[in-house]
């Protein structure tokens, strides 16, 4: 490796509180009627995207907005189902924007940028309000206020919900909010197409490289700035909670074009999924998390108990969660309950016909509220449950079992949320920037929002201002020409393989025989460096031995994929590479090398209290470190305990 | 992994429709498939079926689906006739080859209607549903003038009735289940979620008369048969119909009241 760079961050000075307040002042404005003068591109319409391009067509900006989805409504934030957090306190429990901040920084175990996280707290009330006022049907109370739960990693009632699905409500309203715009003409949409290349020139980003996934066609898209809201890696796993099209492609485009990639190792695993049955299997759905409010996780105390789960009396059960952390029992934070589920599983205890599972039961709660108010806080969960295994949770517990769901790391941002490439910016789960080392429940609603509503229209200003008079960049310059032919070269040389492994076949092998083996829920040494070198021979043999049938130009789904996964084969080696450089233990990425007596994660503060940076210097794997120190002035580094 | 489930396996035979392009005549390819486990979902056994296709050097089915939660709204295809299939409330990404019996012939066809011509194979493009909510689908709150949430207290029974229209997941099996191809479902689920809402009402006669008449450019009529209803995955009542149907009536008077025009 060649030396270590240093980044900055650009948090503003002051004490925390005024951070946000006073770098809104001191950021340079647009004026309404300049507005108008400045293109700007938004790639992805989840939260984030949708969001930032409807707030930006309101401000008056002329934004042209991509997805590779037939409608903006089918990104993927649609399928999260718990709810999203907002310091509202409303319930009279103690919440405070400086509660959810210092819940959020030590969930995420001491990885996260302080400046980040306490604006993000902070603008959290505003998404509520913001939502409720373009009609998102919220979870009420008799009283017609709006009804709260609790998550795990807290100890308040804070967050908010729409049944379970939370997610889809939300991705409504800014949907909805888009079609506004476009209806009004200062958002274009292009639907079904892909971004398959950033264009940078003199450093700054100036455009993007797409291909109309109807006709194939590759065309070129020029503007003052590029926001990046194409989501998170985690179907770099093959199996995760993602949709099937979720992709790395956008950000790891704009990584080899100069972004720098920043801790790709942390990717969370949440606890609450169906256990996969087989080979066929072509992702795993998750359960909410809101279920371990009213839902006991268990195992037989005998890794050989045949008998069914109701007729396993209590004392024969281990109720682990509740015995090892008393305080917060069933709603420890994600990375605790997967790891604890792990152990059981790996020691024998598991349940379910290939011995995969935890349970997560309702019995309990069932005989406190009534099957009433279970089926009302979770009905539709448990009725996907049932549509999937095939069981009824109401009389027999859930098995569940921790999947790939979310993706902390992602490209490098400042405060500003530009990347290290002037132009760029990125939102949501595609940049690094708030949970750290692991995200708690309901949080990525609120982040994804807090970037696209409240943070970005603010601060893209600030380098738009200047730019006054100048033109984009002309799509006919050499640059453009330059990524658009890397592009069709790519596509010409998949297509040309002619190989003999349909590309799910090598896909699988990647996701699950060698990320998910070595560098999933915990990893070593030995394993992470195995792993890079397996990377590296199936990834020459997907270059000579794809096979893709398909050749048209027109609507060519093993086409998209390869491209898809072309880039999950480069992403998968810094994900090993990060993973092994990190010699410590922390939230999401658990080094088994580094952990206490009891096996919690064993932090490293004095070596490891940085963003890692990565930056292409032309080669995969051959990636440049560049760190951002993380300082920590207002929650005190310490050991996380949830006893 | 281990082996499947419950160790049994079926065969089944998929007639399913093959259309290169949109003006491609089309036609089906029967496939005999063996070894489909009844674990599979609908759309993991056409996995397998893509990945056989491709094997033998042949063309891979081309489908729309994402989530496989039936929560994005992306699948959704004809299943012996039945929009989604057989499983009530069910999308097609959430059946799985249980409800299918050894032996059995599965038709598989794309959406039909006129407002969503076939892109390819099982592939439509439902962009009609888009240009109704663009006529007036949300609720106009530019981001950043929201007053408190809790300022407008919405009484229990409005919200949860409000929440059963939006649950729609835009799929448009309500269209293709429909004999006139009309889309009164799915533009009624929208108009009900907002027309319901407190936060709805300044605009809920504009919205409402844009979005039925944006609607009625590209889809056919509604002659109360139900069967939209029937093929919702999300189960949405077609008493959101009648509701738009009132609106609409209300709507031409209203919205001239409101530029102060007598009838």
């Amino acid at each position: 490796m060649t030396t270590t760079g240093y980044l900055d961050g650009k948090v503003p000075t002051g004490p925390i509180d005024e951070k946000w307040t006073s770098h809104k002042f001191n950021l340079k404005l647009v004026n309404p009627a300049n507005k108008r003068k400045y293109d700007i591109i938004v790639v992805g319409t989840g939260l984030a995207g949708a969001s930032a391009a409807a707030s930006l067509g309101e401000l008056g900006y002329n934004v042209k907005v991509f997805t590779f989805h037939d409608s903006p409504r089918r990104a993927h934030s649609i399928a999260a189902q718990g709810g999203i957090n907002a310091a509202k306190n409303y319930k009279n429990d103690g919440d405070s924007v400086y509660r959810l901040f210092y819940d959020t920084v030590k969930g995420g175990d001491f990885r996260a940028r302080e400046g980040n996280v306490y604006r993000l707290a902070e603008v959290s009330v505003d998404i509520i309000d913001q939502c409720a006022a373009q009609g998102v049907p919220f979870a009420r109370e008799y009283s017609g206020l709006l009804d709260n739960r609790s998550f795990g990693g807290a100890q308040v009632s804070r967050t908010f919900y729409a049944r379970g699905q939370t997610g889809q409500q939300l991705l409504l309203g800014a949907y909805q909010a888009l079609a506004r715009q476009v209806h009004a003409g200062s958002c274009t949409l292009y639907n079904r197409t892909e971004m398959l290349d950033l264009v940078v020139k003199d450093g700054k980003a100036c455009g993007i490289v797409v291909r109309d996934l109807l006709t194939g066609e590759i065309s070129r898209h020029s503007a003052h700035a590029v926001v990046l809201a194409t989501g998170g890696y985690g179907n770099v796993f093959y199996l995760s909670t993602n949709a099937k099209g979720s992709n790395t492609t956008a950000t790891w485009r704009a990584h080899k074009k100069g972004a720098f990639f920043a801790n790709p190792c942390y990717t969370q695993i949440h606890p609450t999924c169906i256990p996969a049955s087989d080979d066929f299997q072509s992702k795993l759905t998750l359960m909410s998390e809101s279920l371990r409010n009213d839902g006991r996780i268990w195992v037989p105390k005998n890794p050989n108990d045949t008998r069914p789960a109701h007729q396993i009396p209590d004392e024969d059960r281990d109720y682990y969660l509740e015995r090892r952390y008393p305080a917060f029992g069933n709603l420890v934070p994600r990375d605790v309950a997967s790891r604890n589920s792990k152990t059981q599983v790996d020691e024998g205890r598991g349940v379910g016909p290939i011995k995969n599972g935890v349970y997560l039961d309702f019995g309990d709660s069932i005989d406190r509220l009534g099957r009433d108010v279970i089926e009302e806080r979770y009905g539709n969960l448990f009725q996907m449950y049932e549509r999937i295994t095939d069981e009824d949770p109401y009389k027999m517990p859930m098995r569940i079992y921790p999947a790939v769901h979310y993706t902390m790391g992602g490209l490098w941002v400042d405060y500003n949320l530009m990347s290290n490439l002037p132009g760029l910016y990125v939102l949501g789960e595609a940049n690094f920037s708030d949970h750290g080392a692991n995200r708690l429940g309901a949080s990525a609603l609120m982040q994804g929002l807090a970037d696209g509503y409240f943070v970005l229209p603010y601060t893209i200003g600030d380098y738009l201002a200047g730019m006054l008079g100048e033109k984009p960049v002309s799509t006919d310059d050499p640059v453009f020409a330059e990524s658009e032919n890397e592009v069709r070269d790519q596509i010409r040389r998949l297509l040309s393989v002619n190989g003999t492994r349909p590309v799910d076949s090598l896909y699988r092998e990647l996701g699950v025989d060698i990320v998910w083996e070595h560098c999933g829920m915990a990893r070593n040494q030995a394993g992470l460096t195995q792993a890079i070198s397996d990377i590296r021979s199936l990834r020459d043999e997907f270059w000579t031995n794809v096979k893709i049938t398909d050749q048209s130009e027109s609507l060519n789904t093993s086409l998209e994929k390869a491209l898809r996964v072309a880039d999950f084969f480069e992403m998968a080696e810094l994900m090993c590479k990060d993973a092994l450089d990190r010699e410590e233990s922390c939230g999401g990425h658990f080094r088994e090398e580094y952990q206490t007596e009891d096996g919690e994660a064993l932090r490293n503060d004095d070596r490891f209290a940085y963003a890692a940076a990565w930056e292409w210097t032309g080669e995969s794997g051959q990636q440049r470190l560049n760190k951002e120190e993380l300082t920590f002035e207002y929650v005190k580094l310490a050991q996380r305990s949830y006893k | 992994m281990s082996g499947s489930g419950h160790g049994q396996t079926m065969r089944i035979t998929l007639k399913v429709w093959r259309q290169d392009n949109p003006s491609d005549k089309g036609g089906f390819q029967v496939v005999d498939v063996p070894g489909v486990s009844p674990e599979m979902s609908f759309l993991e056994m056409l996995d397998v079926v893509n990945g056989r296709l491709t094997e033998s050097g042949d063309r891979p089915i081309v489908f729309d689906h994402d989530c496989r939660e039936g929560i994005c709204g992306s699948c959704g295809v004809i299943i012996n006739g039945v929009a989604h299939g057989p499983e009530r409330g069910t999308a097609t990404c959430q059946l799985h080859m249980r409800k299918f019996s050894d032996g059995d012939t599965i038709a598989v066809e794309p959406w039909r209607a006129a407002a969503f011509p076939v892109i390819r194979d099982l592939a439509v493009d439902r962009s009609a549903f888009d240009r109704i909510v663009e006529a007036g689908g949300y609720i106009s709150a530019p981001t950043g003038s929201a007053i408190d949430a809790n300022m407008i207290p919405i009484p229990k029974p409005v919200a949860d009735a409000s929440m059963d229209a939006a649950q729609c997941i835009g799929c448009g099996a309500c269209v293709a289940a429909c004999p006139n191809s009309a889309a009164q479902l799915f533009t009624s689920a929208k108009l009900a979620h907002l027309n319901l809402m407190p936060q709805g009402q300044p605009e809920r006669w504009a919205r409402t008369e844009a979005m039925v008449e944006t609607m009625e450019q590209f889809f056919g009529s509604c002659t109360n048969h139900g069967e939209c209803q029937d093929a919702c995955p999300k189960e949405i009542s077609v008493d959101f119909i009648a509701m738009m149907n009132r609106d609409y009536v209300k709507s031409k008077r209203k919205n001239r009241q409101l530029l102060s025009q007598s009838i």
